[in-house]
């Protein structure tokens, strides 16, 4: 019964980074748990963890030790190809910068996710027009990125993280590269998908953002120093 | 691997796109296998064209032949005087003592002059040829039209003649040459028959090998009638410079029994003419040694071609591997972006090899093209007879597509193992 509302569940995680011979602790042992459908802000100076923290929830990275239950499952342990299976069924990112790929359309780089799902072809198509459309961008799918504002690309990136129906977005610094007011309109958009159910991780060093979420975990040193 | 055709083919088509993005870069990447590819074809096509005429001609002279050429010596101050009376050659006493050669089956002689031959105004330079009936049998001459002469033209010393291509083409360009009589010296002979065209390469003379098609064959006893055995020769230099030498036979055809008594064979007429001859006037032509040697030759030429060949594809390997790898680092950050999506290690490997072997096997089909298109040319502008074996195109894609795969392993495998999290942040 806790497995089915628990999306995230960390049990004393750490991250070691080795780093020219030295060993670098950027996670000291981490215990948290997020629940399905939450919208959770991690807060946090610079070198606290939190972007480590984030790419563990993400599989990118892995434990050094400590368990990491994503839905239950334990997947501190799976292989690489696992861990991009994972990425690729359950997982949406969205970057500060992005991270669009220049050379591709909106509508390809909206589409790439199933690509690698290898859905057919004329599904990915009809799903990420309706994703563009959905973001506000359906009269733009044959723009490359650099044809878009800073705030069109970043809409462009979350239609990017819905073509797989992820169970988790998660948001590094989503509003960090936007002025003010199309940061507000990332961060409704954001909101809108979390009450539509999907659980929503956002990384932020801004209050303004954080303020949206209905928790926060303030991290420092490695560390979840506060929870509210 | 579990890759579905379907998207193995979006796969490609992303590849494509990829590399037609940068169209020029692409192209000066795969020149070393473009030009790899098309020198392996070309040069073999050059190469295969000569040998084979090469080989059409000694053929030509029957490979289970041995012939004998009587050789005119360098001429020394008595034959300046006009009087002087040369001999030399193959005579009737050694035809009688190569037939007691157990492995010869028969010896057919020739008599050969260069005359010019007429048919009213029109004239043409050939070599008259009075042989026997049998001669048309171990040359594997071919008749086209009407008939060689037999047995019966040959006992009564008939004046016909049969006439090789080039000589009907220029002295009967429109008529049918049957019947017709043409004139060499103050004789009248009746054409009776027309031989079939034979391989003959004018850019390889050196080779043992005459131009049959420029050839009139005689009857033996109508030659000896008509013109004797004296070859009469103007040489070079005054009036009265006349020089007159007795043959007896220009030429001996020795057929063998078998191909494998042809090498002793021949070693046994060399000993048994060298007994009678005090000077070496005559050459013993083996074609099925010349034959071999051909092959030897070639087959060299072949490991000499393909090694040029093998280091021209391996530096276009190199140069492609050279900007897979600046490709690699130019998109690392699309590389992160692409595992942060789901893309395996397995998926990041097959789009960069993919784009390699694009890469490459477009190379090879350029070179391919240009390998049809200068031998093409050669054989236009230089004569040269060329032939593009379809190996040689098969060979030549396949090892192009092999160095795509070869060389752009690396880069890929160098891709699919950047840590996603360091690729995304990658300026």
């Amino acid at each position: 019964m806790n497995q089915n509302n628990t999306t995230i569940k960390f049990e004393n995680v750490t991250k070691v980074y080795h780093l020219g011979g030295i060993d670098i602790p950027v996670l000291r042992g981490v215990s948290c748990e997020i629940k399905k459908g939450e919208h959770v802000a991690i807060m946090g100076p610079s070198g606290s963890g939190k972007t480590t923290m984030l790419n563990i929830i993400g599989c990118l990275d892995r434990v050094t030790s400590g368990k990491y239950f994503l839905e239950g499952k334990d997947i501190s342990t799976l292989d690489d190809d696992a861990l991009s299976e994972i990425r690729s069924r359950k997982i949406g990112f969205i970057f500060q910068s992005y991270n669009l790929i220049p050379q591709l359309t909106v509508l390809e780089n909206i589409e790439m996710p199933l690509f690698y799902q290898q859905v057919d072809e004329a599904k990915t198509r009809e799903k990420a027009i309706e994703l563009a459309q959905m973001v506000g961008l359906g009269d733009r799918i044959r723009h490359r990125p650099s044809e878009l504002s800073g705030g069109q690309q970043q809409r462009v990136a979350i239609a990017r993280a819905l073509m797989n129906d992820p169970v988790l977005i998660l948001a590094d610094e989503p509003t960090g590269n936007l002025d003010s007011v199309s940061g507000r309109e990332i961060m409704k958009l954001l909101c809108q998908l979390n009450q539509q159910g999907t659980t929503l991780i956002v990384v932020t060093h801004d209050p303004n953002v954080a303020k949206y979420s209905s928790r926060t975990l303030k991290m420092l040193d490695g560390k979840i120093s506060n929870e509210d | 691997m579990k890759i579905n055709f379907i998207h193995l083919i979006r796969i490609v088509r992303h590849g494509w796109k990829n590399i037609w993005l940068h169209k020029l870069r692409s192209l000066l990447t795969v020149l070393g296998i473009v030009f790899g590819v098309a020198s392996v074809i070309a040069m073999l096509a050059i190469g295969e064209g000569a040998s084979y005429e090469a080989r059409k001609m000694i053929e030509s002279l029957g490979s289970n032949n041995i012939i004998i050429k009587s050789i005119k010596l360098p001429a020394d101050a008595k034959s300046q005087q006009p009087s002087f009376l040369g001999v030399y050659g193959l005579t009737d006493r050694d035809l009688r003592k190569l037939e007691t050669i157990p492995s010869v089956v028969r010896i057919i002689p020739a008599w050969e002059m260069e005359e010019d031959v007429w048919y009213y105004d029109k004239n043409i330079s050939a070599r008259i040829i009075g042989t026997l009936p049998e001669y048309k049998d171990v040359m594997n001459l071919s008749i086209k039209t009407g008939r060689y002469f037999d047995e019966n033209d040959l006992e009564k010393g008939i004046p016909v003649a049969v006439i090789g291509s080039t000589v009907r083409t220029s002295l009967f360009p429109a008529q049918d040459p049957i019947g017709k009589t043409i004139k060499i010296r103050s004789s009248y002979f009746t054409i009776i028959g027309i031989a079939g065209e034979k391989v003959f390469a004018g850019a390889s003379e050196s080779f043992v090998a005459e131009d049959m098609n420029i050839a009139v064959y005689i009857p033996m006893t109508t030659t000896k009638m008509f013109f004797g055995e004296y070859e009469v020769k103007r040489t070079t230099g005054g009036i009265r410079s006349w020089e007159r030498n007795w043959v007896q036979y220009h030429r001996f055809v020795i057929q063998v029994s078998e191909t494998d008594k042809i090498l002793t064979t021949a070693s046994l007429v060399s000993d048994l003419l060298s007994q009678t001859h005090k000077k070496q006037d005559y050459q013993i032509i083996v074609p099925l040694e010349l034959l071999r040697q051909a092959e030897r030759t070639k087959r060299i030429f072949n490991i000499v071609l393909g090694s040029i060949a093998a280091i021209s594809l391996i530096v276009g390997g190199i140069g492609i591997m050279n900007i897979m790898l600046a490709i690699v680092t130019e998109r690392t950050r699309e590389i992160g972006i692409r595992r942060a999506v789901g893309a395996k290690k397995r998926d990041i490997i097959n789009q960069f090899l993919t784009e390699s072997v694009i890469l490459s096997a477009s190379g090879g089909f350029i070179g391919i093209l240009l390998g049809i298109i200068i031998p093409k040319a050669v054989t236009k502008f230089a004569g040269m007879m060329t032939l593009i074996t379809p190996w040689s195109i098969l060979l030549s894609f396949s090892i192009s597509v092999a160095v795509g795969i070869g060389f752009g392993l690396y880069p890929a495998r160098k891709a699919a193992n950047l840590d996603p999290i360091q690729a995304l942040r990658y300026e």
